[in-house]
């Protein structure tokens, strides 16, 4: 349904609990638009001025006012309760991961380091890139996301994922990719004059390809 | 000074008056003439807001190609006529920052705040005349600025209206030096300006209403204009000091935003939003107001829920103070704040269905009179709409994730502002032309500007939630940059098509105005047959609005079709013998 609506592909593991929202209030949203401007539209038409007529003296309606009150309120409360869990889930817990990598925004470039074998991030053999990333599909990546100059913000519309990287701070980022492919991650947050075009590609493999990658890159990088 | 006495002294001081060509149009302490050059000195900068728009949309729809007709600008601004990313940045920082600092605030607050306050309160002039002219100049010495900001050496501030730190507080990080410096002393200047205005707004509505104007006489559009000015109050000082620290980082060596020296740039957004959400409701409640006296009075019919309206508005100036977060979810804030103001977010719709829901109740069983101000009035409310609820996708975390910093901001930001303030806006001066200027705005011109206006802006702005949907971002000048937007770029050109027409079209409300001015038809005093107060002034009203006493009022503002007389309009300072014990 959402590819109809020009959405990219969705790769992710939580972009449908993500798509599912969206569609949701798209629907509410229809609904109440499409019945305020019939509404809208039936008055403009009928009452349109007509000569010798007067318009009917009515002061407002407070029971009316009740209801569409009470019954707003209560579907707006309602869309926020229901969106506090997948929230939280996407921000607040992320699952302990199997690939980590340390990304470390700068103007304008995203630099991905990958902390090679002993798996530990900031010592020697970390593998630094700029701007690329491969990951392996159906895993749980990882990202500690920091920037050293300015604000940028880590978006990747194929997953509905966006984070901002802020300078100063370390902000735990986590997906997992569900499609091997390459995907782009544009910068979404504006960081100067290089920001249109800050760019970084994803490449979600299957592990074995993700694999023989990563050694290829140590042997390149010795 | 009780409000007899002024009143008095106001009426000697109209008496021997034969004020110079100076006093009278320059620097004059009259509500009526400063709302007038706030108005000229906004459509001046509407023009250069609207200009950028037009560049940008070019840029948009064809990158990195010459703009026609713009060979002639020096380098750097552009390169034998095509725009480089830095001054495409600049465009879009000063397209926003004189849309809505020079435009949208001095039209709503500045010209019909000061023209109609006193007006349809029933008083001679603001409280503190003087204060007012200087709110004025003071506003326009900030407007001077900010267009001195295209002229100096690296190009105006290029980091958005939002100015984020640490981006605004190094000069390398945009390779604009000076120009964002002018940009901070512009908004703070402007700033003073507003809070002079805010003052002089509330102690006027206060203390200055005529006998029986109680304040739920008040017609909306005042109620609107009073709690935006208790907005502006307490809001700017908040963007002043933010102005003040980033000041102080970009030249005097501090780092309040800079985590170089234990700074912190989420101080930069909690502060500009805490200033910036109110100040969204500062746009809009002015138009809000507007829209719903032109409705009343077109519909000849009591404003639904009048209670019901002012309440809403009171709600939401409370509310805006809690909502700043929502700016905020993407930024590395804690996600479980992200909750609370996702809720106070979805609140804060309430009030604004509400008010909808009424203005439509105000069309029901209505004689409804299609004119260019009506039109525009109900093209808010339509526009408002929709830009209402394409908020409701942002106010919800998870799906603000996905489009947030995309297109479907951009088109929801030309929704509320353009579709719902600037309509309010063309709707206000059609309205309020005869008592402004004595003549009558040419109804043929501005129908066709609207039609013209309404289908275009809807082919500009309603794609863009689109582009938003396919994951465009916002502030980007080249799209063909990234692969998944190529599929999307024929929308880009049809929306910077429907674009030109919609620029080209405010020519036509131009030529109307100016038109109009020299050749419009006479006004009579009350052309609209309305119930307030200020068309009980005669034509030219003079300094002091009255040439005899200010008029008493009996009852509220919107009793059209009462069944107490036989016409279908009753105006508020009109005695009915019977009622007279009921009055007061
Ligand atoms: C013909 C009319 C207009 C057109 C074609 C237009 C076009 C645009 C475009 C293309 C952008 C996006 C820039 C980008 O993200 O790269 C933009 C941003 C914006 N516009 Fe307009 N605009 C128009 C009128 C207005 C009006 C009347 C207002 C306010 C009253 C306004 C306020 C804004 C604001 C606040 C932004 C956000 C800028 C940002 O992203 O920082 N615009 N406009
Ligand atoms: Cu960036
Ligand atoms: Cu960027």
């Amino acid at each position: 349904m959402l590819e109809y609506l020009w959405f990219p592909h969705d790769i992710s593991t939580f972009g449908p609990r993500v798509d599912f929202l969206f569609l949701l209030i798209f629907w509410i949203v229809m609904i109440v638009w499409i019945a305020v401007m019939v509404t809208m539209v039936i008055f403009m038409i009928r009452y349109r001025t007509k000569p010798g007529r007067k318009a009917e003296y009515i002061e407002g309606n407070s029971r009316l006012e009740l209801v569409w009150t009470t019954v707003t309120a209560a579907i707006l409360v309602m869309l926020a309760f229901m969106s506090r869990s997948t929230w939280a889930d996407i921000k607040e817990h992320a699952p302990p991961g199997d690939v980590f990598y340390a990304v470390n925004a700068k103007q304008f470039n995203w630099e991905m380091t990958y902390p090679g074998p002993d798996g530990k991030l900031g010592t020697k053999d970390d593998l630094t890139l700029e701007n690329e990333m491969h990951v392996p599909v159906h895993k749980v990546v990882r990202l500690d996301l920091t920037s050293k100059d300015v604000i940028h913000s880590f978006f990747v519309p194929n997953m509905r994922l966006k984070q901002d990287a802020v300078p100063g701070r370390v902000i735990p980022v986590w997906f997992e990719a569900t499609e091997t492919g390459q995907y782009e991650i544009p910068c979404a947050e504006l960081c100067g004059f290089g920001h249109s075009g800050m760019k970084g590609n994803l490449t979600v493999q299957s592990e074995e390809d993700f694999n023989k990658w990563l050694q290829d890159q140590y042997a390149q990088s010795k | 000074m009780s409000s007899t006495a002024a009143v008095a002294a106001h009426g000697a001081h109209a008496e021997h008056h034969e004020l110079g060509f100076m006093r009278t149009y320059v620097f004059s302490t009259d509500h009526k003439m400063i709302a007038r050059q706030f108005l000229f000195m906004a459509l001046i900068m509407m023009a250069i807001g609207g200009l950028m728009a037009m560049l940008m949309r070019w840029e948009l729809a064809f990158p990195e190609t010459a703009v026609p007709g713009f060979h002639w600008m020096p380098e750097p601004y552009m390169y034998d006529g095509a725009i480089p990313p830095n001054t495409y940045n600049s465009m879009f920082t000063m397209h926003a920052t004189i849309m809505i600092f020079f435009v949208v605030m001095p039209i709503l607050v500045g010209c019909f705040g000061n023209f109609l306050i006193p007006l349809m309160i029933g008083a001679r002039d603001m409280a503190y005349p003087i204060l007012n002219m200087l709110s004025f100049w003071i506003g326009a010495v900030a407007g001077v600025i900010m267009t001195a900001s295209f002229f100096v050496p690296g190009g105006p501030a290029a980091a958005g209206w939002t100015s984020y730190a640490p981006l605004s507080a190094v000069p390398i990080y945009t390779g604009v030096d000076w120009g964002q410096d002018l940009w901070c002393i512009s908004i703070i200047i402007l700033g003073v300006s507003s809070l002079m205005g805010a003052i002089n707004y509330i102690t006027t509505i206060i203390n200055m209403r005529t006998k029986g104007m109680t304040f739920f006489r008040l017609p909306l559009v005042i109620w609107s204009l009073f709690i935006t000015a208790i907005l502006l109050l307490l809001a700017l000082p908040v963007l002043t000091t933010a102005l003040a620290l980033l000041l102080f980082d970009r030249l005097g060596g501090t780092h309040f935003f800079l985590p170089s020296g234990g700074g912190e740039p989420l101080l930069w957004q909690h502060l500009f939003w805490f200033f910036g959400h109110p100040e969204v409701y500062i746009m809009i409640l002015p138009g809000m107001g507007i829209a719903s006296d032109i409705i009343a009075v077109f519909s000849r019919k009591p404003i639904f829920g009048y209670r019901a309206m002012a309440y809403a508005m009171i709600a939401i100036a409370g509310l805006s103070w809690i909502v700043w977060g929502h700016h905020m979810f993407q930024s590395g804030m804690d996600p479980a704040l992200g909750t609370s103001f996702m809720l106070t977010t979805m609140v804060i719709g309430v009030p604004s269905a509400i008010k909808t829901f009424n203005w439509l109740g105000t069309l029901y069983k209505g004689n409804i009179h299609y004119t260019a101000p009506m039109m525009n009035a109900l093209a808010f409310v339509s526009m408002f709409v929709i830009g209402g609820l394409s908020g409701i996708w942002m106010a919800c975390t998870p799906v603000d994730m996905y489009i947030h910093d995309t297109y479907f901001i951009v088109a929801h930001i030309h929704y509320v502002l353009f579709g719902g303030s600037l309509f309010a806006v063309f709707g206000a001066v059609e309205y309020w032309f005869p008592k402004m200027f004595g003549r009558m705005m040419n109804e043929t011109m501005g129908k066709i500007h609207f039609w013209i206006t309404f289908v275009a802006f809807n082919c500009t702005f309603f794609p863009m939630h689109i582009l938003g949907m396919g994951g465009h971002m916002r502030r980007i000048y080249n799209p063909l940059q990234y692969d998944f937007l190529k599929p999307l770029q024929g929308m880009n050109i049809f929306i910077s098509i429907s674009a030109f027409v919609l620029g080209a079209a405010q020519f036509i409300f131009l030529a109307n105005i100016i038109w109009s001015l020299l050749k419009g038809e006479k006004a009579t005093e009350n052309p609209w047959q309305a119930n307030t107060l200020e068309w009980t002034t005669p034509i030219h009203p003079g300094h002091g609005n009255w040439p005899g006493p200010v008029p008493v009022v009996y009852r509220g503002p919107y009793e059209y079709s009462s069944p107490e007389v036989a016409e279908d309009y009753l105006p508020q300072s009109r005695l009915i013998e019977h009622a007279t014990a009921a009055a007061d």
